[in-house]
């Protein structure tokens, strides 16, 4: 038998838990599902400088516990599992999970979404043997060796600027010739020294037998190719919505993001979504911080409705 | 409830490669988010497996020599050994069930 909640919040990032203060408070019992560790994605993130209220930025991982905290003062409840199946029965959406099952007749999905692959042979074989999606994670590993970051956003260009710190040198591959990077990102990467660009290139092949020894590229405008010696490969080129436990439940776009009104509401009633999850999410912990008090607000309109 | 030892790079070669039974090391760093995330879950596993699959933590800041013998270039970073070698590899963070098929897999 599935435990009862009035609100299920899936995903324990900047969506999540502003969803959850906003129910918790409303007096809803309130059950939020985090796979990991609350925080989600910002919780990677050494320092976040755009959040409004921290005027001398604040580490994301602090970030995502205060806001933690925050919402458990009101009794959110957070269970660590992940959902890996979703089921309408009537007006009740049951969510299935590592941990059992829990239903709710409102339900906030903010279960965000991860790094995308770059999809080139040797890519996978070499995860973790120099490909890497977590500069933050993995960027000690490379003291003195030179490192490719791929892509030319402010994940990227925030990648490169965490690596000066452990590289010798950065060379920021981008399929363009220019970032889309936010300007004070991009400043201070044009600033370091250490930090070299490649324009128009994109990535063909990763090579190396039991690491990463070097990137086969091509020149996108003139198709001249090149290889490049690199001990390691930090993809950053864009990023792909949790939404596989959802299949079959709730229209998705093609690649996968959930469309919704300016309410946060879903086609299918009693279901919102909230973050980065969303088709054209900004992406940002501030913007997902307000889709999840935004989609609160609706849940609680729903129910009492 | 058994928990995850801490072993270095003087333990590691008694404690791991001629343990008798399996023995699961994670490689992680206190800088390392996903570790963190990871040991929790690592911890039930323990207690879950106790006396089938031994379960260790190598921290690869202060351990590099393991860490470099071992290519380690990614945490968390999991290697399941038997009889002194590595038999399955885990690298970044994995949820419990897709942990357990991988256990399982060793021991079967």
């Amino acid at each position: 038998m599935a435990k009862e909640y009035e609100v299920i919040i899936i995903g324990g990032g900047p969506a999540g838990l502003s969803a959850g203060i906003y129910t918790s408070r409303a007096r809803l019992s309130s059950l939020l599902i985090e796979r990991g560790v609350v925080g989600g994605q910002i919780a990677d993130a050494e320092l976040v400088e755009n959040y409004p209220g921290f005027a001398q930025g604040i580490s994301g991982t602090e970030l995502g516990q205060l806001m933690q905290q925050q919402a458990a003062r009101y009794g959110l409840e957070t269970i660590t599992a992940e959902a890996i199946g979703f089921e309408l029965k009537g007006e009740k959406k049951v969510v299935k999970t590592t941990k059992g099952d829990f239903s709710a007749r409102a339900v906030i999905i903010a279960s965000g979404s991860e790094r995308s692959k770059l999809g080139v042979p040797r890519e996978e074989e070499l995860t973790g043997k120099g490909v890497s999606y977590c500069a933050t994670c993995d960027g000690p590993f490379f003291k003195e060796k030179p490192v490719a970051v791929v892509g030319g956003g402010d994940v990227a260009i925030t990648e490169a600027l965490h690596l000066v710190k452990f590289a010798s040198k950065v060379i920021l591959i981008h399929r363009r010739d220019r970032l889309r990077a936010t300007r004070i990102l991009e400043e201070r990467a044009q600033a370091e020294p250490k930090i070299e660009f490649l324009w128009n290139s994109v990535v063909e092949k990763i090579e190396g037998e039991d690491v990463v020894k070097r990137l086969s590229l091509r020149q996108v405008k003139t198709g001249e190719k090149s290889t490049l010696d690199v001990a390691g490969a930090f993809v950053a080129v864009g990023f792909k919505p949790n939404t596989d436990y959802l299949k079959g439940v709730l229209p998705l776009d093609d690649a996968g993001y959930i469309i919704t009104n300016e309410k946060m509401e879903t086609k299918v009633a009693g279901i919102f979504a909230a973050g980065d999850v969303r088709l054209n999410s900004a992406q940002q912990a501030i913007t997902a911080a307000g889709d999840g008090a935004t989609a609160a607000i609706f849940a609680e309109k729903f129910l009492s409705g | 409830m058994s928990k995850p030892i801490a072993v270095d790079d003087a333990t590691f070669d008694q404690a791991v490669l001629k343990s008798e039974t399996p023995v699961l090391v994670d490689f992680w760093a206190p800088w390392c988010r996903p570790c963190i995330m990871a040991a929790p879950v690592l911890e039930e596993l323990a207690g879950e497996y106790a006396g089938r699959i031994t379960f260790a933590k190598l921290d690869v800041d202060q351990n590099a020599k393991t860490a470099a013998s071992y290519n380690i270039m990614a945490i968390p970073n999991l290697i399941i050994f038997k009889d002194g070698k590595p038999v399955s590899q885990i690298v970044g963070y994995k949820p419990k069930a897709e942990l357990k098929k991988d256990l399982d897999a060793v021991l079967e």
